[in-house]
């Protein structure tokens, strides 16, 4: 019996490592975003949906593997255009402008979704080959949440050998850190913001194809999950990678916890909770950088 | 010194975690005088917004087709559509659409948290209203009103229609079920009918697990469901719920039997091949062999490229039998409505007995089924999925049957 609860709990960890990991997707977007042109994205989560309809579309007619492929390139390539003609206008300006133009987008995304598509749910499912559960012992795991966390740990990987080892990642950085001296130096910034879009948006793109076939594809999808991401932006704090990395871990275990504890229904509540101690004890949130523009 | 920018940026994006959950669309249409208008209201964003679609698409079919037959009464009749989002904003449109555009009635609503609120303000303005997808016994117990009817069944009705399946699957006396909740007015309601049909023959309940409306990962509970190795799982779950639960639980892989007191076919749908499974009830389906239902799953596919589900059926038929009831009365008044609704006026409904609603608490008594999802190699395309019970109540037994007694859930109305 003992050894039971043991198994149950260490299930509940993994799943809760789980769930960071696909709100990480979304979140080191947003705050890749936030941190080089600080515009709040509100409609991080329409991307994610968007993501999730065209994989299922795509997938339709060339199956998973070119719709897994294909759908976060699109989208990456969408939040490029976005870039250009929407958010590029706001850098400068009140930080609530920027919330209000991607608050609109949102809806404007969602309903575009709901005209294309309808608002009914989709049908979509995992692709044979990955179905299935890994057993060890009396421990159960669905193969396809493996997937969705190795893809999660390979683009962290990815994307921060991207940013710190690279000439791209330097520039982004210092562009986070002091966009005047940047450009005092005779680099422009343009096509990196271009850059971090399509990556970013990319991201959440990804994140809507590797959770469309074990969620319910519908047109408000996108609002459902983008609360979870700012909360670990959140803690996270601003311009820290490993910072966000962190607060995904923490706040996926958090909700594992409390549900293996026996509240499943609470869950969602303590992650607001954390947000709102991790604020009280580091307003910067957990490894959040004094950046001179911001304070 | 630039401390108030750094406070805007900072506030700007916890406030965002906050104000990001709610994103809502109204739509508003206006008319004429001179025709019978019809105030439509029912959720079309949000969790149950894929019912509210169907809901709207029926209604549009229903009123265009008694338009093309003339009209009523010699008049025309006007729909006025509107997104009812939650109880405030419902109620504050029921109030809109009879203070300003004078609508003859109000038809639809699928959460029973709205229809509650929205029945008062109808109550207050004597109008009548037609609920067409709020299941909870309540809105036909304590909060039962003279001026509201019901041809959405209530939850004892799905309770009792699945329970007989149940029962002849021997999933019930001395079983242990384990079951997971929707959050709001109408999971409670539902919760607590189940309860009472399990101790009234002989089962349990060994665990029971509210759900928040907008939860989607499902993970955590499947592990505990594993883990009480329950006989049976009950899903009292709701709107894009049920789908979620759907795709998890067959990617979990469990192999408990599964089945539900509350859905809706489009969720089945929506869950995708081999997805759905169980056992569950249903008001209304589209694969019901009458000449009636065939003929309205013929033209609903005809105008919208799928085919009709069940919150297609209430909201269609319950246009249908107003407008049927304003040319048996020559009247449009609610009260003359609602006393022909009260004598007991008979309805065809596309099944294969006529429905009346029930004086004593304004229900629809109709005829119900259980669906059963059919094997994977049995499926032939992504709607006919499940295969049907025959009608219940039985060919000889009252329709109301099923129903709640007076002692299970009083109505004393006003």
């Amino acid at each position: 019996m003992q050894d039971g609860l043991i198994v149950l709990f260490l299930q509940h960890l993994l799943n809760g490592l789980l769930a960071g990991a696909y709100y990480l997707l979304i979140a080191l977007g947003l705050s890749l975003i936030f941190s080089l042109g600080g515009i709040v994205n509100l409609a991080h989560g329409a991307f994610y949906a968007i993501g999730a309809y065209l994989a299922l579309t795509i997938g339709n007619q060339l199956g998973f593997t070119s719709a897994a492929i294909l759908s976060p390139l699109v989208v990456g390539a969408l939040g490029v255009v976005i870039e250009r003609v929407l958010f590029r206008r706001f850098y400068k300006s009140d930080p609530a402008l920027s919330l209000l133009l991607t608050f609109g987008l949102a809806m404007v995304a969602e309903q575009v979704l709901r005209m294309v598509f309808g608002a009914a749910p989709l049908s979509w499912s995992i692709p044979p080959e990955l179905r299935g559960q890994v057993f060890i012992g009396d421990f159960i795991y669905p193969r396809y949440r493996l997937l969705i966390l190795s893809v999660a740990v390979l683009c962290v990987a990815g994307l921060w050998v991207l940013l710190q080892r690279t000439p791209f990642g330097r520039v982004v950085r210092a562009g986070v850190q002091n966009p005047e001296m940047l450009g005092a130096l005779g680099i422009s910034l343009q096509p990196y913001m271009a850059a971090v879009a399509f990556l970013g948006v990319g991201l959440a793109g990804l994140a809507g194809v590797m959770l469309a076939p074990i969620f319910s594809i519908h047109p408000a999808m996108g609002a459902e999950i983008i609360t979870s991401a700012f909360v670990v932006v959140v803690i996270g704090g601003l311009g820290s990678f490993w910072g966000v990395v962190l607060a995904a871990i923490i706040v996926g275990v958090t909700k594992g916890v409390v549900t293996a504890l026996g509240y499943p229904e609470q869950s969602e509540a303590a992650i607001y909770l954390l947000m709102l101690l991790v604020l009280l004890i580091r307003p910067r949130g957990l490894f959040g950088e004094r950046i001179q523009r911001f304070e | 010194m630039s401390s108030s920018v750094n406070q805007g940026r900072r506030t700007a994006l916890a406030g965002a975690s906050v104000v990001a959950a709610s994103l809502g669309f109204p739509a508003i249409s206006r008319g004429q005088s001179d025709v019978i208008r019809i105030g439509h209201l029912t959720p079309r964003t949000g969790f149950l917004g894929p019912l509210g679609e169907y809901a709207v698409q029926a209604a549009d079919m229903a009123v265009a087709e008694a338009n093309a037959a003339g009209g009523v009464l010699g008049r025309k009749i006007e729909l006025l559509k509107e997104d009812s989002v939650n109880p405030q904003t419902a109620s504050t449109k029921a109030e809109r659409m009879i203070e300003r555009d004078k609508v003859a009635c109000i038809i639809g609503e699928i959460s029973s948290a709205s229809a509650l609120s929205l029945s008062q303000v109808t109550e207050r303005a004597r109008t009548l209203f037609i609920n067409t997808g709020a299941n909870s016994d309540e809105l036909r117990g304590k909060g039962c009103k003279k001026y509201m009817f019901h041809i959405e069944s209530q939850n004892s009705m799905y309770v009792k229609t699945c329970g007989r399946s149940l029962m002849a699957q021997g999933l019930v006396k001395g079983k242990k079920w384990f079951s997971l909740t929707a959050d709001y007015a109408f999971g409670h309601d539902l919760l607590r009918v189940s309860k009472r049909f399990m101790s009234a023959n002989g089962g349990d309940f060994s665990a029971d697990k509210l759900v928040p409306t907008d939860a989607t990962d499902f993970s955590p509970l499947l592990l505990e469901i594993r883990n009480a190795k329950p006989d049976l799982v009950i899903s009292n779950l709701a709107g894009n719920q049920i789908t979620n639960f759907l795709k998890q639980y067959s990617e979990f892989g469990l192999a408990f039997p599964v089945a539900g007191f509350g859905f809706d076919t489009a969720l089945a749908w929506g869950a995708g091949r081999g997805n759905f499974l169980g056992t569950w009830p249903v008001v209304w389906h589209h694969l019901i062999e009458t000449a009636e239902t065939k003929k309205f799953v013929a033209e609903f596919t005809k105008r919208y490229g799928r085919p009709p589900e069940n919150q297609a059926w209430g909201d269609y038929n319950a246009i249908r039998l107003t407008l049927q009831a304003m040319a048996e009365t020559k009247s449009t008044e609610s009260i003359k409505l609602v006393e022909h609704f009260e004598k007991g006026a008979k309805f065809g409904l596309m099944k294969t007995r006529e429905g009346y609603f029930r004086k004593a608490d304004h229900q629809m008594m109709h005829e119900m089924y259980t669906v059963q999802a059919l094997p994977v190699n049995e499926i032939k395309n992504n709607y006919d999925i499940f295969r049907s019970s025959a009608p219940v109540p039985g060919p000889n037994e009252s329709l109301e049957v099923i129903a709640t007694t007076s002692e299970e859930n009083e109505c004393k109305m006003a």
